[in-house]
């Protein structure tokens, strides 16, 4: 029985090295450092081999702690790594479920060790522990942790996988129920690993030791809690019935936001519960049986793609040679309005250049200065950002109202309102002013890049730059191919790598990605409503995709105003897939609310009922059209076959490289979820591509369990 | 009886503790291969001040360290990249220095002259020399006036050479009596090890090897125990065909770092820190660079003078090992019997090692440690030969002897500087 597809990348194999280290009091340590033997930019992880490799060394270990020959053992990593966790490659390459099981058994097998050895043991967390980095550590008996650690976390819970190396089991007997549904559900939810600080606060770890000798005062440390001379002191369980009130209330919270539409947070919150009350045996078993089943599961496949899809992200597709990129020296900005203050504060803050933002009137400028000021001070106040380098920030970026004054900027950005006609004039009237290959760049969300071009004398020098808001925070930008020169493309590549965005390279259509299909989504949603349906039935209809907000709610964001002007540009450009709704045209005309206020932090907004009256027809009219109500399942089946058909175009047109762009996109401009792959995986798991389309558009097995193997396993 | 000083003093200096790393082998398989230079300074100044902890940090001075060769991991002014490593305040200051051999040693008389003239309260100092990664004179650019104008022999800057010309110069101080000397200074060493007088002064350092993964040293890997006479009389000579130095009567190549706690002697009241040894007197001399080795005895010879004592004054000696011969030289010289019992207690750099810039603060530590052990001992002297021709010496003044001068400036400083209301 093959368990592997024979494809399968091979494991970057870590190393157990064990050495004697003689402790202070004269006893003996029996210390095991895991390397993979590679630098830091090649973080340590756990595939079968390093696996057995560890736990044979730790065999070796136990058989000496019980002979008395040791009086501790402990573990720590090379440099910067105790681990990052199971080799994710390696996991998602499994290809029956027996097969999948084994991975989950050989990690408890190692690591019990460890939990049950006849000396105490400790993990000295040296660096970055991930996963089952983490959970290395929690089998030990104690922990210290370097201040230095930049990242603890037990992620697996937003990669479709549960801790299933002891982790759901030891962590809340550990740190107690409340903190590890934090730290097992909320963080990583939020995408937020502790920092060394934090972890030591909420018992992740027992000592926290400066960076400086952290290995030789972890080894004192040791030594003082092997003799007795340090007691730490844990939290008592909770009583059994504040234990399943707590998992209780966070499986509330998970269904409110997941609404079912992926099973690893269930699983973990499952393991949770039965963690109070069970012995290891048993919870190492019922993890065993939790990772087995996801690790077969088309949503832990597809966040594998979809995690290997954003850090392959960092090097884009298709981008031209980086040596062709300009420098770039001064940044000019048109526009003092939200966005381009948003965009002078990331570009003098990343680019370290002057940034200079011009806008018509005096006022307007001072405004936008003062934008940036305020959003200066609020990082200075909150200690995110440094008193010297915010005072550098705001005396680096200028105002005007004199366009003359963008004349030295060797890189300008135009973020005024998006009128074709006025964007054209920006681009002539700059074009008289700068140099012939000074870049000109446009922050357009829906127009043509291509016409904004069109009559300058050097248009090739024109690209888009499409940057999400909140600009700080969204990682996302669609570089806009537009007749463009390899220079001028090959400086927004760099430009944007520089502000640690992840570029994408679309070409000059409509909408390009991401507003393309949001506002098609949109579209679908607001048309079944004009058609008949209930709108909160429409606002449920896509839950089981697990996107992060309902239709409604994400309309509210993006502004009603916005999302009909681009709705309407895009009918313009591609058609009546994109429709008329004179609903939502009363809703931007009148300002009607469209959502009822969230129901607590974090948790999305649902619809507010009485939005239905504004898509009732008038009394005594006969609707435009048919009626044709639709249930939950009719409208989801009508917003996937019309993204599945956009797809479908986009690739023809070539808007982007191939269907793994559109989810990248997906992800990071719009946060569709790990576990729908971005989008396409979901369409192909689901059939949609295959009936809309007549193909898949991914390979049998690149975000799925691939049909032709044992998901019965 | 001597007066402590000839030499008005405006304050008195105090050695208030030192602490080295444990010395390892400067080759690929020794302690240190994969470990910083720098690291290995800021291993020693934590723990110090660990040890230390009745110091608040802000009221360091200066941080002085050593190195032969500043570059690489022991670039970048040691003292402060040191300091801004170990933790220190950013306020603390901090330089680098270099004697070569004295290069600690200069370390402390500079702070300590900084400290004596009343500008500075407390000073670091110390240094490490990590002669794995800076192998002696790798990259240096000696200028060829040197050779062409004879400023100085052809062998002035071949330390081994100059051990030879030692030998040639005293033809009585033989090879023989050099095995001698560095056969008991391995049985010196292997005493005080088991007598548990090295081991306090250590510093444990993590140490890391790709094939062996993180480990822990806690003790000097350099020494031989059991050594005989038999055993070195027939290593090569590999400086000079049917020489005398061998890599037996000679000190190895070592990676290590000291570093000590220097106060006032009214800081030291003031924070009750321990006082192991009041500084008396230094001096450095010059020498022919060809038998540098003899640099010890003028540099003795000024310091007695500078203090008002003469070698009979003397009840300890550390003296440097760099050679045996070096060492037989200055014994010599003072009528001393080369297995004098004041001379290296704890036995000498030939056995434990002598990481160039290092070795003056270990010298200094292992004479406070014999202070402690010999209350009937007033005056220690440590001293060392350095290359290009020069010596350097330090004497020291034991606070445990009866007749001890003091160090405060006011009589009764305990009642004088603190409140007596509670």
């Amino acid at each position: 029985m093959t368990t592997t597809r024979p494809d399968a990348p091979v494991e970057r194999v870590t190393h157990t090295l064990v050495r004697d280290v003689v402790l202070p009091s004269g006893g003996i340590l029996a210390l095991l450092t895991l390397d993979n033997g590679l630098d830091h930019t090649k973080p340590t992880t756990l595939g079968p081999l390093g696996l057995a490799e560890l736990e044979s060394a730790l065999i070796e270990v136990s058989r000496r702690a019980g002979h008395g020959e040791i009086t501790a053992a402990a573990v720590t990593g090379k440099p910067y790594f105790l681990a990052a966790g199971a080799d994710l490659t390696a996991a998602s390459a499994v290809t029956t479920r027996a097969a999948a099981r084994e991975l989950g058994e050989a990690g408890h097998r190692a690591y019990r060790l460890l939990a049950e050895m006849a000396v105490p043991t400790f993990a000295f967390v040296n660096g970055v522990a991930l996963g089952g980095g983490l959970e290395l550590a929690l089998a030990c008996t104690y922990r210290t942790i370097s201040s230095d650690v930049p990242a603890v976390a037990l992620p697996e819970t937003s990669l479709g996988l549960v801790p299933g190396w002891g982790g759901s089991y030891l962590l809340p007997r550990i740190v107690g129920i409340e903190r590890a549904i934090d730290v097992i559900l909320t963080r990583p939810a939020a995408n937020k690993p502790y920092q060394a600080a934090e972890a030591f606060q909420i018992g992740l770890a027992d000592a926290l030791l400066d960076a400086a000798d952290f290995l030789e005062e972890s080894i004192v440390w040791a030594d003082a809690v092997a003799r007795g001379e340090i007691v730490v002191d844990r939290p008592p369980l909770a009583p059994a019935q504040v234990w399943q009130a707590t998992v209780a209330a966070a499986r509330e919270r998970v269904d409110a936001v997941v609404h079912g539409s992926r099973p690893a947070p269930y699983r973990a919150l499952d393991l949770l519960a039965a963690a109070r009350d069970t012995d290891m045996t048993t919870a190492f078993a019922a993890e065993d049986e939790a990772l087995a089943d996801l690790i077969m599961s088309d949503e832990m496949r597809a966040s594998i793609y979809a995690f290997h899809l954003v850090t392959a992200g960092k090097r884009p597709t298709g981008a031209p040679d980086a040596a062709l990129a300009r420098p770039v020296t001064r940044v000019g900005i048109v526009g003092a309005g939200l966005m381009a203050a948003q965009l002078a504060l990331l570009f003098a803050q990343r680019l370290g250049v002057p940034v200079v933002m011009r806008d018509l009137d005096a006022e307007r400028v001072e405004h936008g200065l003062a934008s940036v000021a305020a959003t200066v001070d609020k990082l200075v106040a909150t200690g995110r950002m440094g008193a010297g380098t915010g005072a550098q920030l705001v005396a680096s970026i200028h105002g005007t109202t004199q366009i003359e004054d963008l004349a030295g900027c060797d890189f300008v950005i135009e973020a005024v309102t998006e009128v074709l006609s006025l964007k054209k004039r920006v681009f002539a009237e700059l074009e008289g002013i700068v140099s012939p290959t000074t870049i000109l760049a446009t922050n357009t969300s829906a127009l043509s890049v291509t016409e904004m071009a069109a009559g300058l004398a050097h248009p090739e020098r024109v690209v888009g730059l499409h940057f999400f808001n909140p600009v700080a925070q969204m990682p996302l930008v669609e570089v806009v191919d537009a007749a463009t020169d390899d220079a001028t493309l090959a400086t927004a590549f760099a430009v944007a790598k520089k502000l640690r965005k992840t570029a994408v390279r679309v070409a000059d259509r409509p909408g390009f990605v991401v507003n393309r299909l949001l506002v098609l989504l949109l579209g679908e949603i607001v048309g079944a409503v004009e058609d008949g349906t209930p709108v909160e039935v429409a606002d449920r209809a896509l839950r089981p995709l697990g996107l992060p907000m309902g239709p409604f709610a994400l309309f509210d964001l993006v502004g009603p105003a916005v999302g009909l002007h681009v709705l309407t540009s895009l009918r313009e450009d591609l058609g009546d897939r994109f429709p008329a709704s004179p609903g939502l045209e009363r809703i931007v005309a009148e300002k009607i609310p469209v959502v009822l206020a969230a129901a607590g932090r974090g948790l999305p907004a649902d619809v507010d009922p009485a939005l239905q009256a504004v898509f009732e027809p008038a009394p005594g009219t006969s609707p435009d059209r048919p009626q044709v109500v639709l249930d939950e399942a009719g409208v989801l089946d009508r917003v996937l076959t019309s993204l599945t058909t956009e797809i479908g175009l986009m690739l023809t047109e070539g808007v982007v490289a191939g269907p793994s762009q559109i989810d990248l996109c997906m992800i990071l401009g719009a946060g569709w979820p790990f576990s729908a792959g971005g989008i396409t995986p979901y369409l192909d798991r689901t059939g949609y591509s295959e009936r809309v389309l007549g193909r898949r558009l991914l390979p049998d097995g690149v975000a799925n369990v691939p049909a032709l193997t044992g998901r019965a396993g | 009886m001597p007066t402590s000083a000839t030499r008005p003093t405006v304050r008195s200096v105090v050695f208030v503790e030192g602490v080295r790393t444990p010395f390892g082998k400067a080759r690929p398989d020794g302690l240190y291969a994969h470990t910083r230079s720098d690291d290995l300074a800021v291993k020693a100044v934590r723990e110090l001040l660990r040890r230390r902890s009745e110091l608040p940090p802000a009221r360091i001075d200066e941080v002085a360290l050593a190195a032969t060769t500043q570059r690489g991991d022991q670039g970048l002014t040691l003292g402060r990249s040191v300091a801004v490593l170990a933790g220190l305040p950013t306020t603390v200051p901090g330089f680098a220095i270099d004697r070569m051999c004295a290069g600690a040693m200069t370390a402390v008389t500079t702070t300590a002259s900084a400290i004596g003239f009343g500008q500075q309260d407390v000073a670091l100092a110390g240094g490490v020399e990590h002669m794995g990664h800076h192998p002696m004179g790798f990259d240096a650019d000696p200028n060829p006036r040197f050779v062409s104008e004879k400023l100085v022999d052809s062998t002035a800057l071949v330390m081994g050479a100059t051990a030879e010309n030692l030998h040639d110069r005293f033809p009585h101080l033989t090879k023989d009596r050099a095995d001698a000397y560095a056969v008991a200074s391995q049985a010196k060493y292997a005493a005080a090890l088991a007598a548990g007088q090295i081991s306090p002064d250590l510093v444990p350092v993590a140490i890391r090897s790709p094939e062996l993964g993180w480990g822990l040293a806690t003790a000097d890997e350099l020494a031989r125990p059991g050594t005989t006479v038999a055993d070195v009389a027939h290593l090569k000579t590999p400086f000079r065909p049917g020489g005398r130095i061998t890599a037996g009567n000679a000190s190895p190549l070592t990676d290590g770092a000291a570093v000590c706690l220097l106060a006032d002697g009214d800081t030291v009241a003031e924070l009750g820190l321990p006082a192991r040894m009041r500084l008396v007197s230094f001096a450095y001399a010059g020498v022919p660079p060809e038998v540098m080795g003899i640099g010890p005895v003028p540099a003795t010879e000024r310091a007695l003078a500078n203090a008002g004592l003469s070698i009979e004054d003397i009840g300890l000696f550390e003296i440097n090992e760099a050679f045996a011969v070096q060492v037989l030289t200055f014994l010599d010289h003072f009528a001393m019997p080369d297995d004098d019992p004041r001379v290296n207690l704890y036995g000498g750099a030939i056995a434990v090692g002598h990481p160039l810039a290092s070795s003056g603060v270990r010298l200094m530590t292992q004479l406070a440690r014999q202070f402690a052990e010999h209350p009937e001992v007033r005056y220690g002297l440590t001293t060392m030969c350095v290359g290009l021709g020069m010596g350097g010496t330090v004497i020291w003044e034991n606070p445990h002897h009866a007749d001890y001068s003091g160090h405060t400036s006011a009589p009764t400083p305990a009642a004088s500087t603190a409140p007596t209301e509670n």
